[in-house]
């Protein structure tokens, strides 16, 4: 079984109002995979059958070769974007109740909860209200409900949000270290940055459709304009300038570089190679900067979800 | 299952450890006796002060033996005195009031022009022993007119106290008859009481649920419908513990303050009752007849009217709670609840307006009857009428209806909560609501 879960041709209607439209994902074994598309695109209601919040109208879903089932959210993991406890209850009863609920035996549950507790440094709060803490606090205590009953499939809704950088950092690390102790992670963001840090797989939905999907590097290779920055020193840099054109796309430069040289983007034709940009650079100054443009997970999103549009 | 009871729990000792719930619980009861005792002593104090009343007769009719002292009014006859005197010295404060019975020449225009002067308005009562006592002396001189021999008639006065039978045999008396009022009036009564109070507090615990946002994560772990039902019956058991200490409290106190003042319980309930009522109520009371009341009350299918209590008490708070659950979910605050509001409560007063307008005349009456087969109105008005002796075959359609409409409805409200726990930001209308109910899954 490479794949954790299969979602196949998912169909969900609210009323006349399509929210998915034939939507099928695959999602490999102990990936980091990224969920992305703009606001209202339908990442909720999709997370949302895969934790049988609600059910599809039409489509399957497998998780571990199972068809999803009521038993199986004893096996998910999940941290909306909207993030909430009962307020007026003390951390630790609520901790347990919620791991409880996941089908954890009391002292299972406390042997767990001490651990994270313990790991984060937090067990002091146990006694604690909700109401009493800060939101940061709040949130790490909604991270270790989360995780705490080792769920195969942990679904991470915007988790940075409301996370100072340094506690960021350190859930970003956690939620690595979940990955190499084998949790597949589906991890749903706007922030594309994390994305390139965190992300194995990609898929971007906008307005109820998968446009895209796959390996983020394959997908950046597709997305792959064959664009370069060059940085060349030169006597004349007019007439090197109007040479390059002869040959290749030459746009303005879209960076800086220290000294006055010549700074271009070059971008490639389909009959001509980078070496052949590089020695032609070569033969007319001294190269001080020759980089591929590659496409950020922000440009793809971007001119992705614009080409849809 | 077993999550079913994590959740029942958690409501349960989440509204058991509420403050307000710990307050009500232990100071309700103290304040109902505190008050009742507070009743009781002001109207002892009250009746204990005689009231001072002097007459003028110029009529020459009346005599000594009318105006009889009684305990709380003493006569004086001030006929001597003359009109304007006496009222002098009422208005000095003397005295509470004084009756002037003028001359006349007949015995109509008599009754018409008898005035009573005082310092601060007269009582109720006060008025109404003066008018009884001149209406009778008027009365009997008339017939004395007539040449009717007043002792005749009070020998046809032959008291009649009907007895009351149903056909499985069971004595009734007026008295019992009123005790069954009671008992159905005060079940009908707790049961709306108890489905507005925790049917409200489930509303509330939805809405706390909502905007906490706890309820995706929970609903992630288990179906809403759970969630729903095992607030509903975490709040139910948490309201009955606290009616059950009530009821005990209640009798601790009331026992202690009657060995403390002295105060009878006959004596408390029977407080508010006219002192001339009060009288048929001690005659009929005294004695043997306190004997036949407990043994009717015995008599009284008090095994059935206590399941039967517990099937609507319950059916009842399921099927509005239910309701309130819905309401909750349709909002996002406790300010946008009250459109939804309206048609849950309507019934439930309908049912009590019901209950106390009809049931008390006429028990097995057709509006009764239809409105204790209504399933919103019947756990109210049922339970009312249940005292009286209902047939078994009213009672089975009254409970088939009952759980048949508690069943769809609890399904209705699950499919609006269903959806609506999961809709922040937006109030939620009518057609709203319709609309989530189509959804599928």
């Amino acid at each position: 079984m490479r794949n954790l879960l299969e979602i196949n041709n998912v169909v969900k209607n609210y009323g006349d109002f399509r929210a998915l439209n034939d939507v099928s994902i695959h999602i490999p074994k102990g990936s980091v995979y990224g969920l992305l598309g703009p606001n209202g695109a339908g990442k909720t209601s999709l997370i949302r059958i895969i934790n049988q919040i609600t059910m599809p109208d039409s489509g399957s879903i497998i998780l571990d070769g199972e068809p999803l089932s009521p038993k199986h959210t004893a096996y998910i993991g999940y941290l909306p974007e909207e993030r909430g406890l009962y307020k007026s209850m003390k951390v630790g009863e609520q901790a347990l109740y919620l791991a409880q609920l996941k089908g954890l035996s009391k002292s299972e549950a406390k042997k767990r909860l001490k651990y994270w507790f313990d790991k984060f440094d937090i067990s002091a709060w146990w006694g604690k209200k909700i109401e009493e803490l800060s939101k940061g606090m709040a949130q790490k205590v909604q991270f270790i409900v989360t995780v705490m009953h080792n769920p195969k499939l942990l679904i991470f809704d915007e988790p940075f949000s409301g996370f100072d950088p340094i506690n960021a950092q350190l859930i970003a690390k956690e939620i690595l270290q979940l990955r190499d102790e084998g949790a597949t992670i589906i991890f749903s963001t706007h922030r594309m940055e994390s994305v390139e840090e965190m992300c194995d797989e990609i898929a971007l939905i906008n307005k109820s459709n998968k446009i895209l999907d796959g390996k983020l590097s394959d997908i950046k290779r597709q997305f792959r304009t064959n664009t370069f920055q060059v940085g060349l020193h030169t006597d004349h840099p007019k007439e090197v300038e109007a040479k390059l054109k002869e040959n290749f796309e030459v746009f303005p430069a879209d960076f800086k570089l220290l000294g006055n040289e010549l700074t271009l983007n070059v971008k490639l034709n389909e009959n001509n190679s980078a070496n052949e940009l590089l020695s032609f650079l070569t033969s007319r100054g001294q190269v001080q900067h020759f980089v591929e443009l590659i496409p950020s997970a922000n440009d793809i999103f971007i001119q992705a979800v614009n080409k849809n549009n | 299952m077993s999550k079913l009871k994590l959740i029942i729990h958690r409501e349960f000792i989440a509204k058991v450890r509420n403050k307000s719930f710990i307050m009500m619980t232990f100071l309700s009861p103290l304040l109902l006796v505190a008050m009742g005792a507070l009743v009781f002593f002001l109207m002892k104090k009250n009746d204990e002060k005689v009231k001072e009343i002097v007459y003028v007769d110029n009529s020459e009719l009346f005599s000594k033996d009318d105006f009889v002292d009684s305990e709380s009014i003493h006569y004086q006859d001030y006929t001597s005195y003359g009109i304007e005197e006496t009222k002098k010295k009422v208005q000095q404060g003397d005295y509470y009031g004084a009756l002037i019975i003028p001359k006349q020449d007949s015995l109509e225009v008599l009754a018409k022009s008898i005035e009573f002067y005082s310092k601060d308005s007269p009582g109720m009562s006060v008025m109404n022993s003066l008018e009884s006592k001149i209406e009778t002396k008027i009365r009997n001189e008339k017939l004395n007119d007539f040449g009717i021999d007043i002792a005749q008639i009070n020998a046809s006065r032959i008291p009649s106290n009907i007895k009351m039978y149903n056909f499985s045999g069971e004595e009734s008396s007026k008295l019992i008859n009123g005790l069954k009022i009671g008992v159905g009036a005060i079940a009908g009564y707790l049961l709306m009481m108890f489905v507005i109070i925790y049917g409200t507090s489930v509303m509330r615990s939805v809405i706390e649920e909502k905007t906490s946002r706890i309820v995706e994560i929970i609903v992630s772990s288990v179906k809403p419908f759970q969630l729903m039902l095992g607030k509903i019956i975490g709040n139910a058991s948490a309201g009955l513990l606290q009616f059950l200490i009530w009821g005990i409290l209640i009798f601790i106190i009331s026992t202690i303050a009657s060995a403390i003042f002295g105060v009878n319980m006959v004596e408390m309930q029977t407080a508010n009752i006219p002192a001339d009522q009060l009288e048929v109520v001690k005659q009929a009371v005294g004695g043997d007849k306190m004997q036949l009341i407990i043994q009717e009350i015995l008599r009284l299918p008090i095994l059935k009217m206590f399941v039967l209590f517990i099937f609507y008490f319950l059916g009842g708070f399921m099927l509005y709670s239910s309701l309130f659950a819905a309401v909750g979910a349709a909002v996002d605050n406790e300010t946008d609840t009250q459109q939804f509001m309206l048609p849950i409560m309507a019934p439930l007063v309908l049912g009590v307006y019901v209950g106390f307008g009809t049931v008390m005349n006429d028990p097995h009456g057709s509006i009764a009857v239809m409105f204790s087969y209504i399933p919103f109105t019947s756990p109210i008005v049922m339970l009312m009428r249940v005292p009286f002796g209902v047939s078994w075959y009213e009672l089975a359609i009254s409970m088939t209806l009952l759980l048949i409409t508690f069943i769809f409805m609890v399904w209705l409200a699950a499919k609006i909560y269903r959806v609506g726990i999961l809709m922040y930001g937006k109030k939620a209308t009518y057609k709203d609501l319709y609309k989530w109910i189509k959804y599928k899954g």
